[in-house]
């Protein structure tokens, strides 16, 4: 098998040039590297034991479930000892490390369609060439693969794939669609009785031990705890400016809550510690560090919808960081859970609130729903503006978005600004458009905010 | 050119299957739906209710005494000015034209949608059908993709129970099982008569050409069960009739275009090509469930027993889950049932079902010694030399080189 190609593309920089907008906030790079947050440390620490753990799976004996982020049942798989593994993170760490292309490229010479989704191709790639994770050590391969089939289509042809690669088993949870705007008895029992009839005997017989509930119990309310603190650390961008940029920093901060870490101690102390600095951050007026080292200055509030770019991942937040946009809130940071709608896992109900859970991640919603949640976040953190960055990719997230551009900007009266990127392929990544359409639209927000007042 | 008769041949003589033929291509081409209007009008208080691709179950709603109408977009019969502003460049066809005829007032006759659990786009119109028409009645049909009757198996019953429940609730009959067990065995028979016509397809592809037979099974999209059922056995009387002889094309089986259709002019291409289509997937909401219902008189709830059909006759297809089958496995087993010496995908371009199947397909095949090639069009696609080109080198290259046989 050969190493996949991480030649960077011509176009491709690291370092994007200074924003070249009047709007510019003055904000210069650093000369060194900024100082880490102490929880951002810790979760690069949890992260490097957490790889280093799935390197040695085999031979500590440890089983390995690979299952998906939206629907995940991390607090079961780890009840029964074993290792989760999330493909969308690979391929999203995967391009954030410049080596998506590569892999890409491997998947569509095999015969996968240029017009599917790239964070498929990206971990089909990766596992044709060697399945090397993030941290340059080993993948496991899966001992089950646990199909949560909610809110994504994709999902069930990937793992349908993944089961002729690894020829590992797979259970099936199938997670009905909130199409009607609400979740019904009927979802919930479908959605329990199956946890309880299939994925709960699935698992235990990978594991090789029944489930023990007291075990299930004490992690749901670990859970319960992570998910208290993160609310926090949503609800804290009402404040002006916000101390969090809930997109591009928002999804650093749904790593250990949307990964292998929810329910653990190690994710209790990560949101403890995080909460904490937002609130400090809150108090001195700080607004969040952006990738020069600086922190934001907040000139405009924005809510996003849609999945961020992670092949220029620092280069798309620059585009806005460097005119003070700040985002306040967004939608990709809740497809792993809608915390901040009140959902919490429930050790009390262990089985009915992971049936919950699963049913009530964002892209599980329907469009109507979606452009609720939209309005509502536009209102409560008193946004300027919302973005719609269409991925291409993700048919679940894209398909109804000029739909929902319309109907936000109808509804609430705020302009919507609307690009067009990719999750993990940098093809389809065109700096110059977007960051053209970047700056007419905050061109546009600060003639309306600020009429009368000249750009520089 | 092929031996087969085909509407509007000049100088062939007089086509037993003509006027048949011509009535189902006006049924098809018609996207003012006058033969759902002319329903309505015989049916005062009758519900017409539209379904996008792949299937719902067709006997619950004639059970309530609704017209059930299969909705494919607008084809190449449309030219999209508004249906785009909806989309992006990179989503497929179907949910423009559909979104066009909407908002051009073209499906105004119809009193309800369904969109079933096929993808993420039809899901999300399904969605954008409540913004745009909210006075109108939609709903989603979440197929279950468990198969336990306990478990999949009671979830489906209440969900066609939820869409009886809310059409009556517009005016629909209420569903009985008597009502339920009558559409049932309707349906029965108008597949029954479909199967018919599919065997003598592969038996005979130059009597039914797949251009025809496409013409009569989608002609059913406005039509009952019964009526259509008449329909196909009158082409098939009539195509019986026909002095036609085979000529050397390669029999192949297409598969792929189960939601957004092929142009008729793409299908006649590759039968042009010297492809005889013996098997393939266009109408396959029709022929999703692979057998008769079973609604004797000791089955106590034809509810049940529809709901069964889908677990254990459901046809395998991208948008249904594999379980513990083989990929591939039931495509080998159509293509050696049809005695088919080769596959074409044809799918949608962006259509995330058929294009992430078909490599593991594709393998399948590829183990299995069958020979396939593949291909993307659109519903408006318009020119058709490059898949003529490519199907009869792919036609060619089967004669010379080998053959699934």
């Amino acid at each position: 098998m050969s190493a996949p190609d991480t030649r960077r593309p011509a176009n491709d920089t690291s370092e994007a040039p200074p924003a070249r907008s009047g709007l510019a906030t003055g904000a210069t790079p650093p000369a060194s590297a900024p100082a880490k947050d102490a929880s951002q440390l810790r979760q690069k620490q949890m992260l490097a034991d957490y790889f280093a753990a799935l390197a040695a799976a085999r031979e500590n004996g440890k089983k390995v479930v690979y299952t998906f982020v939206p629907g995940n049942l991390v607090e079961l798989i780890d009840a029964l000892d074993m290792l989760p593994v999330l493909p969308e993170i690979n391929a999203l760490q995967s391009a954030m490390r410049k080596r998506s292309a590569g892999y890409i490229a491997e998947a569509e010479k095999a015969g996968h369609s240029e017009d599917v989704c790239s964070y498929v191709k990206c971990d089909i790639g990766m596992l044709k060439s060697g399945n090397i994770g993030p941290t340059g050590l080993k993948l496991p391969e899966p001992d089950l693969l646990l199909l949560s089939y909610t809110g994504c289509f994709t999902f069930m042809k990937w793992f349908e794939l993944l089961r002729q690669e690894y020829r590992c088993p797979v259970v099936m949870l199938h997670v009905p669609y909130q199409a009607g705007g609400a979740v019904t008895a009927e979802m919930r029992r479908y959605v329990g009785d199956q946890l309880r009839d299939k994925v709960v005997p699935a698992l235990e017989g990978v594991a090789g031990r029944k489930l023990d509930e007291s075990a299930l119990r004490h992690r749901l309310a670990q859970s319960r705890r992570a998910e208290d603190d993160l609310v926090a650390v949503w609800d804290a961008a009402r404040h002006r400016p916000s101390p969090i940029d809930g997109y591009f920093g928002g999804v650093y901060y749904i790593g250990p809550i949307f990964s292998a870490f929810r329910g653990t101690d190690g994710a209790v102390e990560y949101y403890r510690e995080l909460r904490r600095e937002v609130e400090e951050r809150m108090a001195r007026g700080e607004g969040p560090m952006t990738p020069d080292g600086t922190p934001a200055q907040e000139r405009y509030r924005l809510v996003v919808e849609g999945p961020p770019n992670w092949t220029h991942f620092n280069d798309f937040w620059r585009m806005f960081s460097r005119e003070g946009a700040v985002m306040v809130s967004s939608t990709y940071t809740r497809v792993g859970g809608l915390y901040d709608a009140g959902f919490r896992h429930d050790p009390d109900r262990p089985l009915a609130s992971l049936a919950e859970y699963c049913l009530g991640c964002y892209t599980n919603l329907n469009l109507p729903a979606r452009v609720d949640l939209l309005a509502r976040d536009i209102a409560k953190y008193e946004a300027d503006g919302f973005l719609i960055n269409s991925v291409k990719s993700c048919n679940s997230f894209s398909a109804g978005q000029l739909l929902i551009l319309r109907e936000l900007e109808k509804r609430t009266g705020v302009p919507g600004g609307f690009i067009e990127s990719d999750l993990v392929d940098p093809r389809y990544f065109g700096r110059a458009n977007i960051e053209n359409r970047v700056q007419s639209y905050l061109q546009m927000l600060e003639a309306r905010l600020r009429p009368g007042a000249s750009a520089a | 050119m092929s031996g087969r008769m085909s509407v509007g041949t000049p100088g062939i003589g007089a086509d037993p299957a003509a006027g048949v033929l011509k009535r189902a291509r006006q049924l098809v081409e018609d996207r003012k739906l006058a033969a759902v209007a002319a329903w309505k009008g015989s049916h005062p208080g009758g519900l017409a209710i539209g379904f996008m691709p792949i299937y719902v179950p067709q006997p619950l709603l004639e059970a309530i005494g609704c017209l059930p109408v299969a909705i494919f977009g607008g084809g190449d019969q449309v030219d999209i000015i508004r249906g785009d502003s909806y989309f992006q460049s990179y989503i497929c066809h179907i949910p423009r034209s559909t979104i066009e005829l909407a908002l051009a007032g073209d499906l105004d006759v119809l009193d309800g949608m369904l969109f079933p659990s096929i993808c993420d786009v039809i899901r999300n119109l399904g969605g954008m059908w409540k913004l745009l028409f909210p006075g109108r009645y939609s709903s989603y049909v979440d197929l279950p993709q468990n198969f336990d009757p306990e478990l999949g198996g009671r979830f489906y019953a209440a969900e066609l129970r939820r869409i009886a429940d809310e059409l009556r609730a517009r005016g629909a009959s209420p569903l009985t099982d008597r009502s339920l067990r009558n559409a049932i065995v309707a349906e029965n028979q108008r597949r029954e008569a479909l199967f018919s016509l599919d065997a003598l397809r592969r038996r005979e592809p130059w009597r039914v050409p797949a251009s025809e037979a496409y013409l009569v099974a989608r002609a059913g999209a406005v039509l009952p069960a019964a009526e259509h059922r008449s329909l196909l056995k009158e082409y098939m009387a009539a195509a019986l009739e026909r002095q036609v002889r085979p000529y050397d094309n390669v029999r192949v089986v297409v598969v792929g275009s189960f939601c957004e259709q092929p142009p008729l002019e793409l299908i006649r291409t590759l039968e042009m090509a010297g492809c005889d289509i013996v098997d393939d997937d266009f109408q396959l909401g029709l022929r999703m469930i692979e057998g008769a219902i079973d609604v004797r008189e000791d089955v106590d709830d034809p509810l049940a027993a529809l709901a069964s059909a889908y677990l254990e006759l459901g046809a395998a297809t991208a948008s249904r889950y594999i379980a513990e089958e083989k990929k591939g496995a039931a495509l080998i087993r159509r293509a050696r049932g049809a005695r088919a010496d080769g596959v074409i995908f044809a799918a949608a371009s962006f259509c995330d079902p058929a294009l992430l199947d078909q490599p593991m397909l594709e393998a399948a095949l590829a183990g299995a010694g069958i020979p396939y090639t593949s291909l993307k069009f659109a519903e408006n696609t318009g020119q058709f030399q490059v898949i003529r080109e490519q199907a009869g080198a792919f036609s060619d290259a089967v004669k010379l080189w080998g053959s699934a046989a």
